[in-house]
């Protein structure tokens, strides 16, 4: 509709008599230049950001990157394997630590507090959590995890990425479990189902898909976090105990550290990490995407 | 017939009834309001361990810790002045910046976008966000800071120096690339998707029927723009660039890149400096003693300042949702 009106105005015969005067019309055009310039800038920036990954990174790659471990200073080769095979062991425990908490406090507020005044507030903390900044859990989890038991380990940065995990799901689960429709839970109670089995075999059911995009938008979102790690699993250049007690290699921590460091084959691996970490978080995203308008 | 009527009163029956209200609904019960129940606490034990963590300096310097610049482990002196202005400085150029792009991107998408374009485009503006802060932070330092250096830094130097005001605030007495506006910049492109995408939603939730029948009595796309969607989505609007705001003070990675890690306070926006978050990251693992608990003070600075503009963020974001 926007389109049409300065269209029938330009084949009027008398163009400077149309209805949108001149200046109008100059605002307008600049409007659009701008609004659609800035989402250019936008979008250039990304495939820029991608372009250098890329360019930097896949000279980078190879099975050493993914077979040995990080080189200590100034000896040759080495690979990220450590770093990987470490980044997913933290990832994970942070997931274990916050699907639990975040599915059962999302459930809370969806099936449990709904309106209540105590769920509004949490429901209003969890934002504020959702945009907290993250180092201020990697501080918070060293006061509570590594000060106190004298050590760095891969336990405290599991917890850390948990914490950053958790108002994330508790968001989706909320927001996925009020989608489904009331008289389905209706249905379940009519049956003589107790709510608790309502939730968990009705609506967790119906909702599933949904609350699964939630864990994995949470994935992607604690799969990049260095800031945390510093303070909690640390980083070092050897596979990690099982017990993850001491550092615990990450590929974030192992790019920040290699990213500036004076070898060669430290730059070399850490452009390499970039291109691995970033293209799998933004494949995490684009699949938890694909999910959510799958399931609409 | 009696026999049905038995079975539903019988014996059997309570037994039916008793199951379900059995200790696993209470359960289930209980551990989801605990879990909800975590929410607080967690954020109740991030600032208290701020506070207890932060204390010993707090104690020793008084106000003095907020109002001083100097940062000596020598001589055990903390101010967080220098890193407190750094924080605040990069992030107000980082709306300044950010702000008119969101909401030109928000405008583009709601507005102008042909529809087959709008869904790669949304897609691709969230991807901004999924970019974690550290490849922020390689671009930065590896590419943006040189660019930055060559075609802006020294260029603009030889212009404003010796001049009055300007000669200070964009004169570079090391043109690395590196500095406060350099930090700004690359928080902007961080910020920009967060506003963009909240924008993106309160305008699409405004009710066409008030766009129609601005453009119905001949409005042009701006003028609807400018006169019935801003402020239609008015206070909105507000929250969202508050939530970049708070996005852009924690900010850690990307800055501690391209900040330059300087301690002391520069009237150039040009020069080295560093945030909060940037010297936290820079110096936590090699602190000890009162180092640390200087460093865990400026996070306890950090976290109510954020948690002050966030909490302004959602209630202003909420109060559009409602209606």
């Amino acid at each position: 509709m926007s389109m049409t009106t300065p269209s029938t105005v330009r084949a009027l015969p008398h163009a400077e008599w149309g209805r949108v005067r001149q200046s109008r019309r100059t605002a307008d055009r600049m409007m659009r230049l701008t609004a659609a310039g800035f989402t250019f800038i936008a979008i250039f920036v990304l495939f820029w950001i991608l372009g250098m990954l890329i360019v930097k990174g896949i000279g980078g790659l190879s099975v050493a990157t993914f077979t040995q471990i990080t080189p200590g200073p100034g000896s040759e080769g080495g690979g990220l394997a450590n770093a990987i095979v470490g980044s997913i062991v933290l990832t994970f425990l942070g997931i274990v630590v916050a699907t639990p908490v975040g599915v059962l406090a999302g459930t809370y507020l969806a099936e449990y507090g709904k309106t209540s005044k105590l769920a509004n507030l949490i429901r209003f903390i969890n934002d504020i959590l959702l945009s907290a900044p993250s180092i201020l859990i990697g501080l918070f989890v060293y006061v509570i995890l590594v000060e106190p038991f004298r050590g760095y380990s891969g336990w405290a940065g599991g917890v850390a990425l948990g914490i950053i995990a958790i108002p994330v799901i508790v968001r989706t689960t909320e927001d996925m479990l009020r989608l489904v429709p009331g008289p389905l839970r209706e249905a379940g109670a009519a049956l003589g189902a107790p709510p608790s089995v309502v939730i968990t075999s009705i609506t967790w059911r119906a909702a599933k898909s949904g609350m699964v995009t939630g864990i994995l938008l949470a994935l992607a979102r604690i799969a990049g976090e260095t800031a945390p790690l510093i303070f909690t699993a640390l980083n070092n250049n050897f596979w990690f105990s099982p017990t993850l007690a001491g550092g615990v290699s990450n590929l974030p921590v192992t790019i920040y550290q290699f990213a500036s460091a004076p070898y060669e084959n430290w730059q070399q691996l850490a452009w390499a990490g970039s291109l691995i970490i970033t293209m799998s978080i933004l494949l995490l995203s684009l699949i938890a995407r694909r999910i959510v308008r799958g399931s609409k | 017939m009696t026999a049905a009527t038995d079975m539903m009163t019988g014996p059997a029956a309570p037994a039916i009834r008793k199951t379900p209200k059995g200790t696993f609904d209470i359960v289930f019960r209980n551990a989801s309001f605990i879990a909800a129940l975590m929410v607080l606490v967690l954020l109740a034990g991030i600032m208290l361990s701020m506070i207890i963590g932060g204390w010993p300096a707090f104690r020793e310097f008084g106000l003095g810790f907020v109002t001083s610049s100097v940062w000596d482990t020598q001589n055990d002196q903390y101010g967080a002045w220098p890193a407190i202005v750094g924080t605040l400085s990069t992030a107000l150029i980082a709306l300044v910046i950010g702000v008119p792009l969101s909401l030109g991107i928000a405008v583009y998408l709601t507005q102008l976008a042909p529809a087959w374009f709008k869904q790669p485009v949304s897609t691709a503006i969230e991807l901004l966000a999924a970019v974690p802060s550290i490849i922020y932070g390689m671009w930065g330092l590896f590419v943006f800071v040189p660019l930055f250096a060559a075609y802006v830094q020294i260029p603009l130097s030889n212009i404003v120096e010796g001049l009055p005001i300007v000669g200070t605030v964009l004169y570079s007495r090391s043109p690395s690339g590196l500095g406060i506006l350099t930090a700004g910049f690359i928080l902007a492109f961080m910020i920009v998707p967060f506003i963009a995408s909240i924008t993106r939603d309160m305008l699409e939730q405004i009710p066409s029927v008030l766009r129609e029948s601005a453009y119905g009595i001949g409005a042009t796309t701006w003028e609807v723009v400018r006169h019935v969607l801003v402020p239609q989505a008015g206070v909105s609007i507000i929250g969202a660039i508050m939530l970049g705001l708070g996005r852009a003070l924690g900010e850690t990675m990307a800055v501690t890149f391209v900040v330059g890690n300087a301690n002391r306070l520069s009237a150039s926006i040009m020069d080295p400096g560093s945030t909060i978050a940037s010297r936290i990251a820079n110096e936590f693992n090699e602190a000890m003693g009162l180092q640390m608990n200087a460093l865990i003070a400026l996070g306890c600075i950090l976290f109510f300042v954020t948690f002050v503009v966030l909490v302004i963020a959602r209630i202003l974001v909420s109060r559009v949702k409602s209606y």
